[in-house]
């Protein structure tokens, strides 16, 4: 009987461990679906340049962190460089302005600071991109308009490479957030057995409350209002004499900011390359049909689902009994799902289906 | 029917007459050279350089590209002269090889088996190129070294450290300036059990695809003969960016050291996670808890951050090189010199082992007196030589297998800068890293002058 509870006691701890594991995983998948969503729903665009946007919300964050460093050169005669020439310092002009202390820790904190670059850069290229682009399709078969944007998303993808290079580049979590939480010993298990880390638990509750912002802001909010009006009849609210247009194109501009931000706040988990908008994109596409095309918190709970199934499907112990499942998981639920629920876990009647 | 008659039979007449006669020229030229393919006839000679120009090697590429036109200007008696200073073989002038100017093609091998061998066929083929050279993978290594022996045409293989690229998959036509997993696994283990003792016990992540097999099996075999314990390897999928899950059950596996055989995005990102989840501060079995990255690679090392700090691994060659490990050395820091006044920083490995590679087929070429495949395997198989920065170095006539000393590195707690990303530990000399060439199978089978 010992024996049993202690074989399963450290069992649980893995099983806590994946669950936590899959809910940060999760709510960056979430992010992304609701945005996928909120366009489908909103504009009947299936987007797939969003995951280029997840990517460019990280790149918003890659670049405020490099204007934060913009530096001018000292030449350092005490110190030589590789060739042996006088050592050249960059020391960022912010130092000047405001003071090493200040300017370090303002570069410290690039990452949570640069959502307040991001937001309004986010929502900027939503808008255009929905203007500029993406309207001319809107009667155009959804072929073309997977077509036109998984082109658009090549193209996004290739400028950043363009600017940024091909490597990684890292954009590390402040100090204060740096390091690991020992879960196990917080909730009354051996010290040490569930360890989680701290930023990871940051990007949970930031997801958390970014979703719940957007569905408050749909919600309680007029604007919100009208919009869920036209998601549910656009003709009718048209006939109100309400330009559904122009609040369809914000609600573009805010999905863009929704997956920017994930994008930002994801940095410190994953140095961001180009390429990582395509990783995710085709798991969202996953995360919105198995949650129900057009349900908002059908793509959330199907994001986290489909985080904490991916997470499990990695323990040692599933793939040594399964081999390769943890690289067929996401799709073999999706696959279950469907087939009994045909039009996902919160789809309704009529969503795409004329 | 008072028409032109166009019928089956006129149609493949007259093809048969054009295509004879269009392919007469070839023919006669064919016969009139030394009988091999793309002799060069004029006074230049083309080189084909196959990187990753784009996907996610890009950056190694791009390094490797810039080594290769040093390479040229150096061949060609511009520049510095970088290695030809300290190369031991003097048969290089600075007038291009065998006096004909050197000239050169590029082709993306976009890190694709595919895209690869179709850009090495083309520059082959349209640009009439002698020799193709680069790349940074071993899938990539292994399709092209095999599609240059089936053309006739000579393989300097750019960045690849499978073992397969001169083992299992090994061609005549085809040469590995860069170490292999195996000498990986050699020269890390002692180091390992010297720093972190005999008794511990090991868990491995592992790429799952060739180059990820042939480490971990390297590394879990050397570290087990001198008494370490595997407690599990688990396979990660290429694809995969986030590591958290596989590297979040570890530290209650009864493991007290990690070991990632990863490269590349892979490496980056599982050594990001195991450093977030603690590994570093950790404490297992009553031992602090260690991580191990087989394969290190500078440029790779950057988008890691301050998470390598400490970490242990290898590496084929470092800019620092001579000024921490003295004049065995020699010809790093030629090498530095004129790469970094040209392009502004110091090389990587895969501009090292490029550019050495670039040097070493010229050099071959011009010691047999022929652009002729058969004569540069000839000159390269067995050939002894130094200066070009790893020390003496063996080119091994078996397996087509440099033979030279392994750095073992650590990343740096506090790096000056990008590029003082790591320190060096020790040095596992070329005699503890030799090996059998049989023991991976393969056969090199006989030089193809193709034409």
């Amino acid at each position: 009987m010992g024996t049993l509870y202690a074989i399963l006691g450290g069992f649980m701890d893995q099983i806590i461990l994946q669950i936590l594991n899959g809910l940060d995983k999760g709510s960056a998948y979430a992010l992304i679906a609701l945005g996928l969503t909120l366009i489908f729903g909103t504009l009947g665009v299936v987007n797939f340049a969003h995951g280029a946007l997840f990517m460019l919300g990280a790149f918003c964050a890659i670049t405020f962190n490099r204007i934060l460093t913009i530096s001018h050169v000292v030449v350092d005669e005490t110190q030589k460089d590789f060739l042996g020439n006088p050592l050249k310092v960059d020391i960022p002009y912010i130092y000047d302005w405001f003071g090493e202390s200040t300017g370090q820790a303002l570069i410290n904190w690039s990452v949570p600071l640069a959502i307040l670059f991001a937001i309004p850069v986010m929502i900027i290229i939503g808008v255009v991109m929905e203007r500029g682009l993406i309207k001319h399709f809107y009667k155009r078969p959804h072929a073309d308009q997977i077509l036109v944007t998984f082109g658009l998303a090549i193209v996004l993808q290739e400028i950043v490479k363009y600017y940024f290079g091909a490597n990684q580049i890292p954009n590390p979590a402040p100090e204060a957030f740096t390091g690991s939480f020992d879960f196990g010993a917080a909730v009354g298990l051996k010290a040490g057995s569930i360890i989680y880390p701290y930023w990871r638990i940051v990007y949970f509750s930031f997801a958390m409350l970014l979703i719940g912002s957007v569905f408050a802001f749909l919600q309680f909010t007029t604007f919100g209002m009208v919009v869920r009006a036209g998601m549910a009849d656009r003709e009718t609210v048209e006939l109100l004499g309400i330009n559904i247009d122009k609040r369809f194109t914000i609600m573009f501009g805010v999905a863009a900011a929704v997956a920017g931000l994930a994008g930002v706040m994801y940095t410190p988990i994953n140095s961001p390359n180009y390429h990582m908008g395509m990783d995710f994109l085709v798991i969202s596409f996953v995360v919105v049909v198995v949650g129900g095309m057009g349900s908002l918190p059908g793509a959330v709970a199907a994001g986290l689902l489909l985080g904490i199934l991916e997470s499990f499907a990695s323990m040692r112990q599933v793939i040594e009994a399964l081999p390769g499942i943890n690289q067929v998981v996401i799709y073999l639920a999706a696959i279950v799902i469907l087939l009994t629920r045909p039009r996902g876990l919160m789809g309704r009647k009529g969503v795409m289906e004329e | 029917m008072t028409k032109t008659k166009l019928t089956r039979r006129s149609v493949m007449q007259t093809g048969a007459v054009a295509g004879a006669g269009l392919a007469l020229p070839t023919i006669l030229t064919a016969g009139s050279h030394a009988g091999f393919a793309n002799a060069p006839t004029g006074s230049t000679v083309t080189l084909g350089f196959n990187v990753p120009q784009s996907g996610p090697y890009a950056d190694e590429g791009n390094d490797e590209l810039k080594a290769y036109k040093l390479a040229v200007e150096h061949l060609n008696g511009e520049g510095d002269g970088g290695m030809l200073q300290t190369f031991s073989s003097k048969a290089l002038d600075g007038t291009g090889i065998l006096g004909k100017k050197v000239e050169y093609v590029t082709g993306d091998t976009q890190t694709n088996a595919d895209a690869a061998r179709a850009s090495a066929r083309s520059m082959i083929e349209k640009d009439g190129a002698i020799m193709i050279t680069g790349g940074s993978s071993s899938g990539v290594a292994v399709a092209v070294q095999s599609l240059c022996q089936d053309a006739g045409i000579i393989f300097m293989a750019g960045l690849t450290h499978s073992n397969d690229t001169t083992g299992k998959d090994k061609k005549a036509n085809g040469f590995r300036h860069f170490f292999n997993s195996y000498m990986t696994g050699a020269a890390l283990a002692p180091i390992l059990a010297d720093r972190y003792g005999a008794d511990r016990k090991a868990y491995h992540l592992t790429a799952d695809y060739n180059w990820g097999y042939t480490t971990e099996e390297a590394v879990r075999n050397s570290t087990e003969a001198l008494g370490w314990e595997t407690v599990a390897a688990v396979k990660t999928p290429l694809s995969q960016t986030d590591f958290s899950s596989y590297v979040a059950p570890v530290l209650n596996s009864g493991a007290d050291v990690l070991i990632l055989n990863h490269y590349g995005g892979n490496m980056v990102n599982s050594l990001t996670s195991a450093v977030e989840f603690g590994l570093r501060a950790a404490q297992a079995n009553g031992k602090n808890f260690e991580i191990v990255v087989p394969l290190y690679s500078r440029l790779m090392a950057k988008g890691a951050g301050k998470n390598v700090a400490g970490i242990f691994g290898t590496t084929g060659w470092h800019w620092s090189l001579e000024n921490t490990a003295g004049s065995r050395y020699t010809g790093t820091n030629a090498f530095v010199k004129s790469f970094g006044e040209k392009y502004g920083y110091p090389p990587s490995q895969a501009a090292h082992t490029c550019y050495c590679q670039a040097l070493l087929y010229a050099d071959a070429v011009q010691r047999g007196g022929s652009f002729n495949p058969c004569s540069v395997v000839e000159a390269l198989e067995g050939f002894e030589f130094d200066g070009m920065g790893n020390g003496p170095t063996l080119y091994r006539a078996e397996d087509h297998q440099c033979i030279k000393d392994v750095l073992v590195v650590r990343g740096k707690e506090n790096p000056a800068n990008d590029f003082d990303l790591l320190e060096l530990v020790d040095i596992t000399p070329a005699e503890a890293v030799t090996f059998d060439p049989a023991i991976f199978g393969g056969n090199l089978g006989s030089c193809n002058p193709g034409a």
